[in-house]
């Protein structure tokens, strides 16, 4: 029990005032070995394996400090060695191979071993464990191990399972210490065998991380990094004006480019591998590939990127990126309004005598959203197109995209850090996913086989050649490849990273 | 004696009204759209996949059966597991719950001191300047909502004169050693000036951000209750005995003025625990107004559930909290 005396709450009121007069600390905020990073979003969990945050790629940039994935991915979406160090099929594509990293400790100083990964995938692969993407390495069984090297037989070919291990859930475990501690114990205690260490957490407040002395990749940057969760972006931008933090990221462009030159302060922007587009739901007016055709064709992405978003963005003709594996240059979709008021005349639509549909959108949950939608919708109405813009919360797009009842046109953003065309094209526009819109045979009859092709060459083309069809039927309506905004101090150097992640690895002094 | 009548009374009332809240907002969940399993599951996920997961997190049981479980866990104390932060939720609330607390009786404190003291002056100053300048002055303070406040504090206090940390209850260097939750009582009362100076001054800006509107009816309401009381005989009768004016409104006037306004402020207070909702989120300060945001974002439904009845329950303890203490300070109301 606590005994207070009158003399000790006097002391403590004058102590406590004296406290608040004292100097501020946040011009040296940068100073030392401390980076402080005002992050966009909470962590909620601090298992990356199973549950919501494991499939947010916004909370990555986190897991990736403390956890290693089976494969590392470079800030350019390129691949490289992770906790796998070489990796591969048998040629008939029936076995896998892996070959482990050695002399990996844990945080608890405990050795890193192959029985943590094979661990680690079974467990992600029970389809009643809680990994959302489960069926992805549930397509590789009957595990074994000879010196570092694991095999396992493929029980369903799936041709992105290795990009899948530098991807969302695709991160190692501790076997022996998660089954010691249990799921809620390692919620309070995590470990990794990531570059940083957990030192201190709160909720909806901070994660302070400590570097790992014995990472197998050198020793990290900074001695401690802390990310404060600040997901107002008003707060975020304070928190860097002020000095108060080192880095922070996803600001409104517009104090982007107010803050950027100035003193003490840098930025810069990265197109990121995630896009803006409007899916288009199959039925009703959407069955006439000229209205489709024309609402692809009456929208100027240029204009939109420009004016704005302040240029901060790339427009795409296909839901593949440059960055991306199967992006293809020559496919596109010209802004032409005259062709989409002659595409809409042939269907019997003016600007006298509009085609009508409801656009859903979000507002305020990706960067200029509904705004983006207001501007669309305008260039349609030039053209003879009337949508009614209804707004809704990101959880009933959701709802509505799975069982399919999304408004004929929907905005939404799709996010593919592995840059592989399976999960851009393919889970957005097969119709057997749950999350497409546009639903009809003869995409999935162009789709179907590319999901087991063997012959990786043959695999890219025929995505391609997909991503043409799509843009040629007017099936979906790409618009533009965000971009990301990274403010920092001007002490510090920052290497943008095209997933989006910015991990704490990828600043320097 | 009938004090403990009365509190047997609502407390029993506060249970059943409770379990009304439970039902309404278990139903109300499941018929808005959006659920947890559609905002995680992966695109490339098939229908036995998106039916293993509503099975983990019990979500494929029939509704009534889900209910059953539910409220068979809330009257033993397990309020089920949170979908996002894979933690009892009992668990998470009692470690969140502390913060909110402090915030909101710091603020409650301030919006007390400072709404009142400017009613007592406004009192003091009637008919002159001075009065229709904290007239003025009351205007604006009631006009903007809690939310304007702390994002104009965070212009002047964080950016303009950096001379206030914008985010977090404490700087995480600091955050070491404490036995409870509530780490500014704690701190105070261990003799860590200095760990409770920083947190006073992290809960500057929320607080404020929190205690002005509440302040303004404070001084709206007790300026206009005082004013009355200062026209009674009594006070006339002591004004003639040569009472100064000071003595006059703190002695006479006050008792009997500020019974309307504890009953207000009461109500006012449960409306400014609503307003942690969106203060905490700016200010980025770990309570339970933060948490909720990122549950109902996430749809975590044993998360929001408890927090509903968590908030529920507060709301009910208020009011009881306030109806004793105005019958304290009225005897009439006592024996009414």
């Amino acid at each position: 029990m606590f005994n207070v005396t009158r003399r000790q709450a006097l002391a403590g009121s004058g102590g406590v005032i004296a406290s608040l007069l004292a100097p501020q600390r946040f011009a040296s905020a940068a100073v030392g070995s401390t980076l402080n990073i005002a992050y966009n979003v909470n962590l909620p969990s601090f298992d990356p394996d199973v549950g919501p945050s494991s499939v947010n790629p916004t909370i990555q940039a986190i897991y990736r400090s403390i956890f290693d994935q089976y494969i590392g991915q470079k800030p350019n979406l390129g691949f490289e060695p992770g906790l796998i160090t070489a990796w591969g099929w048998s040629d008939d594509k029936s076995k896998v191979w892996m070959d482990v990293r050695e002399n990996v400790v844990w945080h608890d100083g405990t050795p890193f071993t192959p029985a943590d990964v094979i661990w680690s995938i079974e467990r992600e692969g029970k389809p009643d464990g809680g990994n959302p993407v489960s069926f992805i390495w549930a397509g590789i069984g009957n595990f074994k191990v000879d010196g570092k090297r694991i095999t396992a037989d493929v029980k369903q070919y799936d041709p992105v399972l290795f990009k899948w291990m530098a991807f969302l859930t695709g991160y190692i475990l501790p076997k022996a210490y998660y089954e010691k501690v249990g799921p809620q114990g390692f919620e309070k205690a995590p470990i990794g065998t990531g570059p940083y260490m957990v030192d201190a957490y709160e909720g909806n407040a901070y994660l302070r991380l400590k570097a790992n002395p014995k990472y197998w990749g050198g020793k990290p940057a900074f001695e401690t990094v802390v990310f404060k969760f600040v997901p107002d972006a008003t707060s975020r931008v304070a928190e860097i004006e002020s000095g108060s933090s080192d880095v922070t990221l996803e600001v409104p462009y517009e104090e982007f480019d107010r803050l950027k030159s100035k003193a003490g302060l840098k930025g810069v922007v990265t197109p990121i591998s995630d896009i803006a587009q409007i899916f288009i739901t199959n039925g009703g007016v959407m069955d006439d590939k000229n209205v489709r055709l024309a609402m692809c064709h009456a929208v100027d992405k240029e204009a939109i990127v420009k004016r704005l978003l302040r240029g901060y963005g790339v427009p795409i003709a296909t839901l593949e990126a440059p960055e991306y594996a199967a992006f293809d240059p020559s496919i596109k979709v010209a802004y032409d309004p005259a062709l989409a008021v002659k595409l809409l005349a042939a269907s019997g639509y003016s600007k006298e005598k509009p085609v009508k549909f409801t656009i859903q959108t979000t507002r305020g949950f990706k960067p200029k959203d509904y705004e983006t939608v207001q501007a669309v919708v305008g260039m349609w109405r030039n053209v003879g197109i009337e949508a009614d813009i209804e707004i809704y919360e990101i959880a009933k797009h959701f709802e509505l995209r799975m069982s399919h009842k999304l408004a004929p046109a929907a905005f939404y953003n799709w996010g593919n850090a592995i840059g592989d065309p399976t999960t851009s094209t393919g889970f957005a526009m097969f119709s057997k996913s749950p999350h497409s819109a546009w639903h009809s045979d003869d995409l999935d009859a162009k789709i179907g086989p590319l999901w087991g092709e063997k012959d990786e060459k043959k695999r890219i083309d025929g995505w391609k050649a997909v991503d043409r069809y799509i843009a040629e039927q007017g099936y979906i309506l790409p618009l533009l490849q965000y971009a990301q905004p990274v403010l920092y101090k001007s002490d510090l150097k920052v290497t943008p990273n095209v997933s989006g992640a910015l991990q704490p690895t990828l600043i320097s002094k | 004696m009938l004090l403990v009548t009365v509190v047997v009374n609502r407390l029993a009332m506060a249970l059943i009204t409770l379990a009304g809240v439970a039902v309404v907002v278990f139903v109300l969940l499941r018929v808005v759209p959006g659920d947890p399993i559609s905002m995680m599951i992966s695109p490339g996920a098939s229908p036995s996949d998106i039916l293993a997961l509503k099975a983990h997190y019990g979500l494929d049981a029939p509704l009534l059966t889900q209910f059953w479980i539910w409220i068979k866990g809330v009257a033993t104390g397990d309020f089920g597991t949170s979908i996002t932060l894979h933690l009892y939720v009992t668990e998470v609330l009692a470690s969140r719950l502390p913060a909110t607390l402090e915030l909101a009786v710091l603020a409650l404190v301030v919006a007390i001191g400072f709404g009142g003291g400017i009613a007592i002056a406004g009192t003091l100053m009637r008919r002159t300047v001075g009065e229709t300048a904290i007239d003025g002055l009351n205007s604006i303070m009631l006009a903007v909502p809690d939310f304007i406040w702390a994002l104009a504090l965070v212009l002047v206090f964080a950016v303009a004169l950096p001379i206030l940390p914008l985010t977090g209850r404490i700087d995480p260097d600091l955050a070491q050693g404490f036995h409870s939750r509530f780490y500014l009582i704690e701190s105070i009362l261990t003799g860590r000036f200095a760990v409770a100076g920083n947190i006073v001054q992290h809960m500057a800006m929320p607080t404020l951000a929190l205690a002005l509107p509440l302040a303004a009816v404070i001084v709206r309401l007790l300026k206009q209750s005082l004013k009355e009381a200062m026209l009674q005989d009594y006070v006339l009768l002591a004004r003639i005995k040569g009472f100064g004016e000071l003595r006059l409104v703190l002695q006479e006037a006050l008792r009997n003025a500020i019974g309307p306004t504890l009953s207000l402020t009461g109500v006012q207070f449960t409306f400014l625990l609503g307003g942690t909702v969106i203060v905490e989120r700016i200010f980025s300060y770990p309570g339970i107004g933060n948490l909720a945001i990122d549950a109902v974002i996430n749809r975590d439904f044993p998360l929001i559930q408890g927090l509903v009845l968590l908030f529920g329950l507060i709301f009910i303890l208020i009011n009881i909290g306030v109806d004793l203490t105005v019958a304290t300070l009225n005897p009439r109301l006592r024996h009414g």
